[in-house]
């Protein structure tokens, strides 16, 4: 005989969870109890939001699902923000929230809220379940639902009275059954040859690579496919690390703040391959204007992507990593496209990104010292606006599942937990935060889980003492009419301090390497809080709505 | 924008019908009718579900709703031919003597059949495609609608084909 709460925790380990984020609370005390003396791990957060953040940050660095855990009402309400997140990137994760026991549902109850009627737009799937016997399958099914596909949250509500309950026989499913899932994996023979024969007589092709090709681990097929046809590979804010930094094809990110050449690529292009990419307004500007003479190729799991903001001439549902390697089974080496290739190259070296060197601590020399000291063996994690943009432009990232940011969403104060869960599933990496001082300061509390079990993540914060991105727009657009952006001094530092937490403060470019230095030498978390230029911003930056080739700070293409 | 009939097999679950109708007010469609019930499958129901849209906002809405775990099955009805029904009930003043006569005879010439007559009332059931019950109501409005109630459209493909229960 076993209980709810018992059959849950088993459950778990059996879907190879090795940790699981959470918080306890009245009605999923019989769930910690279980807990109490089980061997499967649990880290207790400050706030659970952090919670659904460390599953989600957990599940992007290693490619597993990642699991949180919260009480009922106000602990599953301060899921929600983390579950968006997740959805919007197509994340796999399972959250378990308890629920007020059955027979008190809709009762307005102590701590009761409808979080399944809440969580419905922001998860792939969710289960009120109503017996301790269908525990077992509800749980297999929840991660079979969160880990294929098309990646996302799944929400199991857990009534106090299910966890108590008990089963005589317990049976665990080694299969799922679902009727109304079944996801195509495997591309359409003929759209694929079609799509190979787009790409022999193009002149001009780019290949937009997105979040996609990460999730189906297809780095190296992408790769593979871009070299031997010798395309130019951009990417978007999600793609970025499927391709490493510095190969000669890559041409950075697309897009609101992607590069000149990557924008003027994609403008001139005859022929776009968009793979694992869902053509965001962030990424395509004015939609028209995008890619404005290319055919479209457009290989993605999720039928629902295909012509949703863009017309497409050759749709491929399917697995990108399958469809891709369908695709190197039939491609012949193309003759190079040398004056498309001639073209590129010109546009890389003549606009690069750049920024000013007159001594001053600007955020873009702190990511290039990131860089040299790291090399790419990292991984970075990014909280929401200007860090983030800064980051995905300078930082040279060479391998896939080490850059995490919430793209879809862009949730302020996802790094920090983010990065706890990264950690957890990279031990063997180091793992640092880009952090604003508007986004730490939205997660800070979690400066206690990180003291208290002496996770080393390293938070670097591009201190500005404003809402960076949202004083950029006002500047640009707002006749630098600063409502509401600028922020008071905070000396992070001695907030680490009082969480037992080494940091230390940086005024200087002399004093940027010793800093980061300093951080990969310290065992434990370690806190950087560098004053950067005030007034720095993210350029180049094509405004809302207009063709992404005309950017502020850019040029006509030449 | 045009009218569009989707009808959307699902497995019988507490929650599904939110999760369906949740996905077209999150896209700011306004469901014309909607009527549920359980179909010729144990355990299923089928959802009908009238809606206005230009195709592509209508296509996009139909592969979100094949996305949702719990439905099996979306067909959209217009692109074949199909028989599309409603009924109506409808409880109109009529005082003995004075206009009862009239208004059983525009129920005979509807089909419409009485199922309810009081002192100061009749109800009257009619059955037929959403312009006919739009018809008989117009008629009836002089003599003082009292209520009306409608089943909302259900429609169903002419010949063997079926809207289908794979996915």
């Amino acid at each position: 005989m076993k209980t709810g709460a018992k059959i849950l925790v088993e459950s778990l380990q059996r879907e190879g969870v090795d940790i699981l984020f959470g918080y306890p609370g009245g009605v999923v005390l019989p769930i910690y109890d279980e807990l109490y003396d089980s061997s499967l791990k649990h880290l207790l957060v400050r706030h659970e939001q952090a919670a659904a953040h460390a599953a989600d940050g957990y599940a992007r660095a290693s490619g597993k699902v990642g699991a949180c855990l919260a009480t009922s009402g106000p602990g599953a309400c301060n899921l929600v923000t983390g579950i968006a997140t997740a959805y919007m990137d197509s994340v796999p994760i399972v959250a378990i929230t308890g629920q007020v026991p059955t027979s008190l549902l809709g009762n307005d109850a102590f701590q009761e809220s409808d979080i399944t009627g809440i969580t419905m737009p922001i998860t792939k799937h969710n289960y009120l379940v109503k017996d301790a016997k269908d525990v077992a399958r509800t749980v297999k099914e929840a991660f079979y639902i969160a880990g294929t596909g098309r990646p996302g949250p799944v929400l199991i509500d857990m009534p106090k009275d299910v966890s108590t309950g008990t089963v005589d026989k317990v049976e665990f499913p080694e299969t799922v059954s679902l009727r109304g899932y079944n996801p195509t994996y495997k591309g359409h023979k003929r759209q694929i040859e079609k799509a190979i024969e787009y790409i022999a007589t193009a002149e001009r092709p780019v290949i937009y690579a997105g979040g996609g090709v990460i999730a189906s681990n297809a780095s190296a097929e992408l790769v593979e496919l871009a070299t031997v046809l010798s395309i130019p590979v951009t990417t978007t804010l999600m793609g970025i690390g499927c391709i490493p930094g510095d190969h000669p094809l890559n041409l950075g990110m697309l897009g609101m703040h992607g590069t000149e050449y990557a924008n003027f690529a994609i403008t001139e292009s005859d022929l776009l391959i968009a793979i694992g990419a869902r053509f965001d307004d962030r990424v395509i500007g004015k939609a028209e204007k995008f890619a404005p003479n290319a055919k479209i190729i457009h290989i993605d799991i999720d039928p629902a992507e295909i012509g949703k903001n863009k017309r497409v001439d050759v749709p491929i549902v399917g697995d990108v990593r399958l469809v891709l390697k369908d695709m190197l089974t039939l491609i012949k080496k193309a003759g190079a496209k040398d004056a498309w290739m001639k073209r590129v190259k010109h546009w890389k070296q003549h606009h690069p990104l750049k920024f000013k060197k007159d001594g001053g601590l600007h955020p873009q020399f702190i990511l290039q010292q990131m860089n040299e000291l790291l090399k790419g063996d990292a991984v970075i994690v990014s909280e929401v606006g200007q860090n983030q943009m800064w980051t995905a432009q300078w930082f040279n990232f060479r391998h896939p599942r080490t850059w995490i940011t919430s793209g879809g969403l862009g949730t302020m104060g996802y790094g920090f937990p983010a990065a706890i869960g990264a950690h957890f599933a990279r031990p063997d990496l180091p793992v640092f935060d880009v952090a604003g001082d508007g986004s730490i300061q939205m997660n800070i509390q979690e400066m206690g889980t990180v003291a208290a079990n002496k996770i080393p993540v390293k938070i670097v914060i591009l201190n500005n003492m404003y809402l960076g991105m949202v004083r950029q727009w006002q500047e640009l657009f707002y006749d630098r009419r600063y409502s509401y952006t600028e922020l008071p001094p905070v000396e992070f530092v001695k907030i680490a301090n009082a969480y037992g937490i080494e940091g230390v403060k940086v005024e200087s470019c002399d004093d940027v390497m010793p800093a980061l230095k300093a951080a990969i030498d310290c065992d434990g978390p370690f806190v950087m809080d560098f004053r950067i230029e005030r007034e720095e911003n993210v350029f180049p930056m094509v405004p809302a709505g207009a063709a992404i080739n005309e950017m502020i700070g850019g040029h006509t293409p030449s | 924008m045009k009218q569009h009939t989707l009808a959307v097999l699902v497995e019988n679950k507490a929650g599904v019908l939110s999760r369906v109708t949740g996905l077209f007010s999150r896209r700011g469609f306004n469901i014309e009718s909607l009527a549920v019930g359980t179909c010729e499958e144990p355990g299923m129901s089928r959802i009908t579900i009238v809606v206005i849209g230009d195709d592509g906002k209508v296509e996009q809405v139909t592969k979100q709703l094949n996305k949702l775990i719990d439905v099996i099955k979306v067909s959209d009805l217009m692109e074949n031919e199909r028989v599309e029904r409603e009924l109506a009930m409808i409880k109109v003043a009529a005082e003995p003597g004075t206009t009862r006569a009239e208004i059983m005879q525009i129920a005979q010439i509807f089909r419409a059949q009485i199922v309810d007559v009081g002192a100061k009332t009749v109800v009257l059931q009619v059955v037929g495609d959403t312009d006919k019950i739009d018809a008989l109501e117009k008629l009836l409005r002089q003599y003082g609608v009292k209520e009306l109630v409608r089943t909302g459209r259900i429609g169903i493909l002419r010949g063997a084909k079926t809207a289908g229960s794979g996915k």
